[in-house]
């Protein structure tokens, strides 16, 4: 188990003052003038020596992404924007980063700007998040006051602009694209790629746009050192990580563990364990709602990290662990999912706009066992007649739950519709 | 609509925040305010009328104000689900029923909401006007499920018995301390952290 000593975010719980006078007891904001003396190269290669990868969902290296941004500016600026539309279901950890350690964020968002040669930055935070987004823009101001941001930051003579903005629930903006078009005062629809943000993002200029976690973790991995963050957890899946357990444990919580824990280890140390004991499982949904489900028998020695769950066909995700006892209707949960994205999909690519809205009609039947074996075959291939034909990921993420529940509990689903059958008359059931 | 307004002007309140907000985008990229903009003159709505909603004649002054078409302002203020396009109650009941809070019993919380206010269908209005009911979608605290949200404050870890006692509270015209309703410290878990115990702060 990871030691507290090696904790980013020491105030998770918000148990301790989360504005800079308590931010600086933790230890932010201390140096910040030697990290910005170190050049954009400099920080740029220290982030990617330390393996992390984006925690937004997709897990790209962030030294990487950061590295694509212009060197030398063509007359356009460059900006940098941060992804506080916290939305996947089961996900709210960059929630607690924001109300209780804000300073991190933003000592983030400073850093890393400043690594890209961004003068200003907006944070986009999903318009639910009210009360989250008026201590974030208290700790901004607070910064600013302080001379940390704003014109001459930290006295390293670099001009650093800091702008929070709220969204109006849309859990499509969370999609890069569709962010930096919802920022720009539009219906939040992504873009196709190429040209990718790098090169024309926001207003049409040089943009990244990242995760709150993979921010707030910079100033802490530049001040420990690129060596300190990579020896935890495994090659390529490196460091610490926020870890929301939801659903069917004892203890719902989120907790901050090394990469790669064992999950029954990080539902037992933290959650109180599955409800019901361990033999109780019955699946988990182990990064968020778009990753396939994993029955027991894989939960029983899974890892948490990127690779690991790449190897049993699921995935990290944004590490929403969402946890389903067998009381549970797998196939009901599954369902309510499918109305999620349904109900989610902006509808400009009609594969998601008319999928998704088809998978929920044959999921919600599904529930009830009113189909025949066969549809369950149908639906696995329109989940693949979706996956990949869109602009953006939402088509996947809908795609995946329902490929994960035919995969692993395809039995249940016939078990239901033989039972349907069983209630109806036989002349109905011939039909 | 026999609710829609002749007019609507931004009051002194709302006036004295628009510059900065407009401030924070480049010149000539004001629409970027758009969305700070509308939810402005919803909550003018909200104090002005006890309704948080955006009348069409509130999206025309956005319009004018930042030199957009009206047609984009109404597309967007339709395409973003935390707009009111109708008059809603005093206080708006925003239930997650999403997988997270499903699995914590979200159906109860539903349940209990409808028979405490009479509602029974979605986006209705209790008879009193106190209350709308809106179903929504992951509100993003699931490690406190179930979420109950009221207007801007998210209850969380609920149960039938807690939404009775909430809202008796608000029809009082109580407002009680948000977050979890079981006390337990924000998202640590129940009993205290397993984690951060040495951390001074």
């Amino acid at each position: 188990m990871l030691n507290d000593k090696d904790r980013i975010f020491t105030n998770l719980y918000g148990v301790h003052d989360p504005m800079l006078a308590g931010a600086r007891a933790r230890g932010d904001w201390d140096g910040t003038a030697a990290l910005l003396a170190r050049g954009r190269d400099g920080l740029i290669d220290e982030v990617k020596a330390s393996g992390l990868r984006g925690r937004g969902g997709a897990g790209f290296p962030t030294g990487m992404k950061w590295s694509f941004m212009p060197k030398q500016s063509d007359g356009r600026p460059s900006y940098l924007v941060v992804n506080a539309d916290e939305s996947e279901p089961g996900t709210c950890k960059d929630r607690d980063i924001i109300r209780h350690d804000p300073h991190k964020l933003i000592e983030g968002c400073l850093l890393a700007s400043f690594a890209m040669g961004a003068g200003a930055c907006y944070i986009y935070i999903r318009g639910e998040f009210y009360n989250e987004a008026v201590v974030l823009q208290a700790a901004i101001d607070e910064a600013y006051a302080a001379g940390l941001i704003g014109k001459n930051a930290c006295g390293s003579g670099y001009d650093f602009e800091l702008y929070l903005h709220r969204g109006a629930g849309a859990y499509i903006c969370g999609e890069e694209t569709a962010l930096i078009e919802s920022l720009e005062g539009k219906k939040g629809m992504p873009r196709l790629k190429p040209p990718f943000p790098a090169a024309v993002g926001l207003y049409g200029c040089p943009t990244t746009v990242n995760n709150v976690e993979s921010i707030a973790v910079v100033p802490t991995i530049l001040r420990r050192g690129a060596a300190w963050f990579s020896a935890l957890g495994r090659p390529k899946n490196s460091g610490t990580k926020l870890f929301c357990i939801s659903g069917h444990v004892n203890k719902p919580c989120n907790v901050e563990e090394e990469m790669g824990i064992p999950l029954r280890e990080l539902l037992e140390k933290h959650a109180g364990g599955v409800r019901g004991g361990w033999d109780n499982l019955l699946a988990v949904i182990p990064g968020g709602s778009s990753v396939p489900l994993l029955p027991k028998e894989i939960c029983d020695t899974v890892l948490m990290d990127f690779d690991s769950l790449r190897d049993v066909r699921s995935g990290l995700g944004t590490a929403a662990v969402i946890v389903m006892d067998k009381s549970t209707d797998v196939i009901k949960a599954i369902a309510r999912l499918s109305h999620f994205y349904k109900h989610e999909s902006c509808g400009q690519c009609t594969p998601c706009r008319e999928g998704t809205g088809w998978m929920m009609r044959v999921m919600n039947r599904m529930v009830e066992g009113r189909a025949s074996s066969a549809e369950i075959d149908t639906l696995e291939q329109v989940t693949r007649q979706i996956e990949g034909h869109t602009i953006c990921a939402l088509g996947d993420a809908a795609a995946w739950p329902i490929q994960g529940l035919i995969r692993h509990f395809r039995p249940v689903m016939e078990a239901r519709i033989a039972a349907y059958r069983g209630q109806v008359s036989p002349k109905m059931a011939a039909e | 609509m026999t609710d829609e307004p002749s007019e609507f002007v931004f009051d002194a309140h709302s006036e004295a925040l628009i510059p900065a907000i407009i401030a924070k985008y480049p010149a000539g990229k004001q629409a970027s305010a758009v969305l700070p903009l509308l939810d402005l003159a919803q909550r003018q709505m909200k104090r002005q009328t006890d309704s948080a909603w955006v009348p069409r004649v509130a999206m025309d002054v956005i319009a004018a104000r930042l030199s957009m078409p009206p047609i984009r302002v109404y597309e967007v203020a339709t395409f973003y689900f935390m707009f009111n396009m109708k008059k809603i109650g005093k206080h708006h009941l925003q239930l997650c029923t999403t997988t997270p809070c499903w699995l914590r019993g979200s159906d109860d919380v539903v349940a209990a909401c409808r028979k405490h206010t009479g509602i029974k269908g979605w986006g209705e209005t209790s008879e009193d006007g106190m209350f709308t009911m809106t179903e929504v979608e992951c509100v993003g605290a699931c490690v406190n499920a179930p979420i109950l949200q009221v207007d801007d404050d998210f209850y969380e870890d609920m149960d039938a018995e807690k939404v009775e006692m909430l809202l008796a509270a608000l029809r009082r015209g109580e407002k009680p301390p948000v977050g979890s309703m079981a006390g337990r410290q924000t998202s640590a878990p129940e009993g205290g952290p397993t984690t951060l115990t040495g951390i001074e702060g």
